[in-house]
């Protein structure tokens, strides 16, 4: 069975003359526990594939099955990681973290087993995370990073199958961003979930993917897949072997041929000669 | 500019020098009318002198219920207010989170906002009568079109973030609305029940113009008959003080219930 599968999907945005087309003829299959990346110039629909997948949109037409069911709507066995602003303030860390237990979906006929065991899971998420000694502190106390190993913990706290992360490190610094990729490998390999990873970072997209999505605008569609040419466990220095480094600006080169925003050299000179008069 | 000036925009200023700064803003106004009145150059009719509105503030209390004018102006404030925060609360989260009530309601309130509430007065006095009910009522009707308006506006800054979050864990619509949407929302709403609080109490003077034979602002008003300028003073200044009051009740409020909005490593 496959985790991820879309056929003809698309999606239409407005109506009349502010009709868009964010995604035309989407094709894609995923495997179960497969890490798949997704990168593009912007305008791409590659978020909007992801809110599809989460079910927070729906397509306009094709199909889409996750794990052999048709996505109809947002449910928790694929849970969505975003870019900011989606932890509870109000609650402490290990609040947020167990925020979906608060839920109907998950309490019903659950047994006093059941909530044992729900909450071994949260300190064995807090301490995944490397969240231990921040459990009670709240979300505006830590760093960036920290708030985002928190959004992922709630994410897993359900045992999703399918992780859906929508550039989860896009607000993160050079530093923290290698050490959450490191962090993510390792928990979606423990975990077992499937992961669909969208971000603008082509260096992140090849070193987290088993294989790289490159979508392209205007209409959003999928351009080209690569197989990225390294193990399956990833390490730092893979990033400057000849594989990844030939594969990085192939997929930037594409990027850059299907934005249609090249950087038109002759017009800078040109500007650059010109006396300026205001 | 240097970086340790105290004109950096937004800059910072130490405990001390900000509550020595707000002294000296009430102390100056204060010295400035006391000098004004001592020097006699300005008639006790026009300006009464601020000893002669702490008398009559005295005489009224010993003398003319001050307490029971104070008592039943809070009232009928407490009461207006509360009586449209008890509609508006769930009238502004219906027009927050719903496209179709929005449509529905928000232009409609926005155009009954502009109206004078001053203006239903008559109206008031001959639908709801000339009691406690229609004073109740011109407060009611200060208050309740803005603060529709602002809970809907508190409620639709809740950021979208939160809510899909939620709804991707397996939400309901009401699980969103009552354990993502309010409890986000809730302080941004303890800021628009205070600040409409200090609404209700503008209205005070305007509500006890319908046939009261009491409050505060009624006393305003009997005293402008008789040129009683020292009780206008006074009526003036404990409002102001009775608002301050509440207003900073409200902040404390703030802080004990949100303490994750005040919490800082």
């Amino acid at each position: 069975m496959k985790a991820i599968s879309c056929r003809s999907v698309c999606k239409v945005f407005g109506e009349g003359k502010s009709r868009v087309v964010a995604l035309d003829n989407v094709d894609l299959d995923v495997a179960e526990g497969e890490f798949i990346t997704f990168v593009g110039a912007s305008g791409c629909g590659k978020s909007t594939l992801l809110r599809i997948l989460a079910g927070l949109e729906i397509h306009t037409s094709g199909t889409i099955e996750a794990e052999g069911e048709p996505v109809l709507g947002p449910n928790a066995d694929r849970a969505m990681v975003f870019q900011d602003y989606s932890l509870y303030p109000w609650l402490t860390v290990i609040g947020n973290i167990k925020f979906p237990r608060q839920l109907a979906a998950h309490t019903r006929d659950c047994t006093s087993a059941d909530v044992e065991a729900a909450s071994g899971r949260a300190d064995a998420l807090l301490q995944v995370m490397g969240l231990s000694q921040a459990a009670q502190a709240y979300p505006s106390q830590l760093s960036g990073g920290m708030q985002q190993r928190v959004a992922i913990a709630r994410a897993l706290m359900t045992r999703p199958r399918i992780l859906l992360m929508d550039e989860p490190f896009g607000a993160l610094d050079a530093q923290t961003r290698e050490v959450m990729h490191d962090l993510i490998l390792h928990v979606s390999v423990l975990e077992g979930c499937t992961v669909i990873f969208v971000t603008h970072d082509v260096e992140e997209a090849i070193y987290l993917g088993s294989r790289v999505v490159l979508m392209a605008p205007r209409p959003g569609r999928i351009d080209s897949i690569y197989e990225v040419p390294l193990p399956g466990t990833r390490e730092l220095k893979m990033k400057y072997q000849p594989e990844f480094l030939e594969l990085r600006s192939r997929i930037l080169e594409r990027i850059r041929e299907t934005s249609g925003m090249r950087t038109d050299l002759g017009l800078l000179q040109r500007l650059s000669q010109q006396p300026v008069t205001i | 500019m240097k970086s340790g000036s105290v004109w950096k925009i937004r800059g910072w200023l130490s405990q001390r020098h900000y509550w020595a700064l707000a002294a000296l803003g009430l102390a100056i106004p204060l010295a400035g009318w006391t000098l004004l009145t001592l020097t006699g150059s300005v008639n006790r009719v026009f300006l009464p002198g601020p000893i002669d509105v702490v008398q009559r503030i005295a005489t009224w209390f010993s003398s003319d219920h001050l307490i029971d004018d104070i008592l039943i102006s809070s009232f009928r404030v407490v009461a207006g207010w509360l009586l449209s925060a008890l509609v508006a609360m769930p009238l502004g989260l219906l027009i927050g989170n719903f496209r179709v009530m929005q449509a529905l309601l928000e232009p409609l309130t926005d155009f009954v906002r502009y109206m004078p509430a001053v203006a239903f007065i008559p109206l008031v006095m001959l639908w709801v009568g000339i009691d406690e009910p229609a004073k109740v009522a011109i407060i009611f009707i200060g208050t309740f079109f803005q603060m529709v308006l602002m809970v809907a506006e508190d409620v639709r800054r809740v950021p979208m973030a939160q809510i899909e979050a939620a709804q991707t864990m397996g939400a309901t619509r009401c699980e969103v609305i009552e354990k993502v949407i309010v409890p986000s929302a809730k302080p941004a709403l303890l800021d628009t029940l205070r600040i409409t609080m200090g609404w209700a109490w503008t209205y005070l003077v305007v509500a006890e113009l319908v046939a009261a034979n009491s409050g505060l602002g009624y006393a305003i008003i009997k005293a402008q008959r008789f040129l009683q300028t020292d009780k206008i003073f006074a009526g003036i200044l404990l409002i102001g003080a009775i608002g301050l009051a509440m207003d900073q009740t409200f902040r404390l409020i703030h802080r004990v219930c949100f303490p994750y909005l005040h919490a800082r490593n």
